[in-house]
């Protein structure tokens, strides 16, 4: 048993191929469905953002499980052949996989390292997956875990000060090329999250009005409130570009919602003022081809990692501390990961039963007083006996069943029921048990 | 003679002053971070390097032994020197430095420099490489009207040439954008809107002092060779084309949007066609 997990994300591969691989959240329980449907696979989660999908397992055996993980992927996407995928892949096992994990909730993995929404959406892939019950008593450990790491990263380094984020880069870039924000007008395509942050960036930064367009037009409402803004009919976006610096894009629309014959008659329109699209969306909703029309700068979220990669200098110092953070709960978690282990839970629970039969026979010896070797021989036995009984089927089923599909479940429980944790963490620094090759 | 000394003084000077500019532009240290932007508002810039500050104070001293060059001259010769080729490019020369310590002061944009001290050190080149005797003055030359035409005509030359470098520099910003390249000198360079608009305003700068110039010039032409218009004089029609040039380059951006990479384009045609005037007729 293993936990392993399997990937693709912005450094690995491409927007073109990352864009084919999101599963939104309506395509998220199917595709569940079929990940947990592999025999191999025990508990499954999926984490899909604009940045990466991972998915994250306990499988049975760990090269079977990557297999496993790998086909998943290949059937999600048959058009883009194997060969063109597997570089893609990263692929991780036990405590590699559990840093990678860590570093990714931590945010030390993102495009812009200490950015806040990767937390958001772990905690969203979790509930789907909690909701689906493609979890188990692992991954949700495992989870529960990354998320209270993320937020000591979070509290005790400064990796999320001087927040940056995609938003936070395309002002910047917005700056370069019109100066001062103050009379510049933007327009918001799709008032998701992501635009509304990109908004907040650009109002606290001298934007004074902001259009938006969203195909709910109560949200475009809502919006506008919020940001003294105009809200615009969705039909309306082509239009409303011409009165606009700045176009902010971040839809859910699978397909391209502005070419190159909409752009060249705004910039028309505009008497060549300049414009500045940034493309958040994946897949991306405007054309790339944009970009080459005169006084036309196009950003889509790859354009914005290389504009922010400069920054990351400066958190790297940080990163490395969050790394020494992350170490240490790798370390406490494969304390409890081995304790999953039958054998090791076998004795720690003989361990415990035995000191106690023992701390209650010296209690015993203090109060009857000096006693024959026969008498003596009679009390351990007596004891031995009452304390092998009482055992004899928590002991069994563990042997029996510690491999099954609830195995997990009732090895957590057995730790549990009996308080082993101090006996576990006691054996393991005594090197009692085995090291055991997955963590 | 003083002002030969003071002249060639100048030229290391601005030699000195072209190099440490030009080192700059590979000096990650006026870099602009991504942080530090944010927390400053645009046009202001980060501290200066010292390669920086010295390329400024070496310049500055360039041009103080510039300036007194330029008034040695005028005392030994006892006339406004700008009647030949070496006197008008040493005064542009001049003339760009001095805008120069004016940009700079006013927007503390330190890249400036790098894109204008290798024009005046080229243009002082040239100029010391033509012959600078002092002469005996042609009568004609030596009306006031001839001052005031040689001195607007050059100093809108000299606004055509800042339109020209804030030209050069916005299509340079503007590939690093398309392109997404972000070197040290994207970081130097500010931003589009501002280029644009130093390319605005030197050409509403440079073209009435260009007009002042021509029209001077018609009234010293009036004065010494009794006539507005001399036919078939080539400088006269190619000052005019270039009037026309500009006056057609400033109504194109107020009425049909000639502006951005399109007003950086022309600004770059316009001063090259004038220096190709200027250097061919003189």
């Amino acid at each position: 048993m293993n936990i392993v997990i399997v990937g693709l994300n912005h450094r690995t591969a491409p927007v073109e191929i990352r864009e084919r691989f999101s599963i939104s959240e309506k395509q998220l329980g199917e595709a569940l469905y079929r990940l947990k449907s592999d025999p191999l696979i025990e508990e499954g989660l999926i984490l899909s953002t604009c940045n990466r999908v991972e998915v994250c397992a306990v499988v049975k055996e760990t090269t079977q499980g990557f297999e496993a993980i790998k086909n998943f992927f290949i059937h999600y996407q048959p058009n883009i052949s194997p060969d063109v995928l597997t570089p893609c892949l990263y692929m991780y096992a036990a405590g590699d996989g559990l840093r990678h994990l860590f570093r990714v909730a931590a945010s030390l993995d993102s495009m812009i390292i200490g950015e806040p929404q990767i937390l958001g959406q772990i905690k969203e892939a979790f509930d789907q997956a909690i909701l689906h019950k493609t979890t188990g008593v692992i991954l949700n450990k495992v989870f529960k875990k990354a998320i209270s790491v993320a937020k000591r990263v979070r509290t005790e380094t400064k990796i999320a000060e001087n927040a940056v984020s995609i938003s936070f880069a395309a002002v910047e870039l917005a700056k370069k090329i019109f100066g001062k924000l103050e009379r510049k007008s933007a327009l918001l395509i799709g008032a998701g999250e992501m635009a509304e942050l990109a908004a907040r960036h650009f109002v606290a930064n001298g934007v004074q009005s902001i259009a938006i367009a969203n195909r709910s037009y109560e949200r475009s409402l809502e919006l506008a409130k919020e940001f003294n803004g105009v809200p615009v009919k969705f039909e309306d976006h082509v239009a409303q570009m011409a009165e606009s610096d700045i176009v902010l894009c971040s839809t859910g629309a699978p397909h391209y919602l502005i070419g190159v014959d909409e752009v060249s008659k705004v910039i028309g329109v505009r008497r060549n003022k300049p414009i500045f699209f940034i493309d958040i969306s994946v897949p991306r909703n405007i054309d790339p081809a944009i970009n080459k029309l005169d006084n036309v700068f196009l950003y889509d979220i790859d354009d914005l990692q290389l504009a922010v990669e400069t920054n990351l200098r400066a958190r790297e110092r940080e990163a490395l501390k969050a790394d020494k953070i992350i170490d240490e709960e790798i370390e406490r978690f494969s304390r409890w990961f081995k304790s999953l282990d039958a054998v090791p839970m076998i004795v720690a629970l003989r361990d415990r039963a035995e000191e106690i039969r023992q701390a209650e026979i010296e209690k015993i010896l203090g109060k009857l007083g000096p006693l024959t070797p026969a008498q003596r021989e009679a009390l351990e036995s007596l004891t031995s006996s009452i304390v092998n009984k009482l055992l004899h089927s928590p002991l069994t089923v563990l042997k029996e069943e510690a491999h099954s599909t609830n195995g997990n479940m009732i090895l957590e429980a057995t730790r549990k029921l009996f308080h082993l944790e101090e006996v576990l963490s006691k054996l393991d620094q005594e090197k009692k048990i085995p090291p055991e090759e997955s963590l | 003679m003083l002002n030969v000394l003071f002249f060639k003084v100048t030229l290391l000077f601005y030699f000195l002053g072209t190099s440490f500019f030009l080192f700059n532009l590979w000096d990650r240290k006026g870099e602009r971070t991504w942080g530090g932007a944010l927390s400053e508002g645009d046009g202001a810039s980060p501290p200066s390097s010292w390669s920086q500050k010295l390329a400024v104070w070496v310049t500055g001293a360039g041009f103080i032994f510039h300036t007194l060059a330029l008034v040695t001259r005028i005392r030994e010769s006892g006339y406004i020197p700008f009647t030949n080729l070496h006197e008008a490019i040493s005064f542009f020369s001049w003339a760009i430095v001095l805008a120069f310590f004016l940009v700079e002061f006013r927007y503390g944009i330190d890249v400036l420099g790098s894109f204008i001290l290798p024009l005046a050190f080229l243009s002082l080149v040239s100029a010391a490489a033509l012959p600078n005797e002092v002469r005996t003055l042609d009568p004609t030359l030596k009306t006031i009207w001839f001052g005031i035409h040689t001195t607007l005509s050059l100093l809108g030359i000299v606004a055509f040439a800042i339109a020209f470098i804030a030209g050069i520099m916005y299509l340079l910003q503007e590939s690093f954008l398309k392109s997404k390249q972000f070197n040290s000198l994207y970081y130097k360079l500010p931003s589009l809107d501002l280029l644009d608009e130093w390319n605005k305003k030197a050409i509403l700068l440079g073209f009435p002092l260009l007009t002042l110039g021509i029209i001077s010039g018609a009234l010293w032409a009036q004065y010494s060779l009794g006539s507005f218009w001399i036919p078939n004089n080539p400088k006269q029609a190619l000052s005019l084309g270039t009037w026309f040039f500009y006056l057609m380059v400033l109504h194109g951006r107020i009425t049909i949007g000639w502006r951005a990479k399109k007003a950086a384009h022309l600004a770059i045609i316009g001063f090259v066609g004038v220096i190709f005037i200027f250097v061919t007729l003189a």
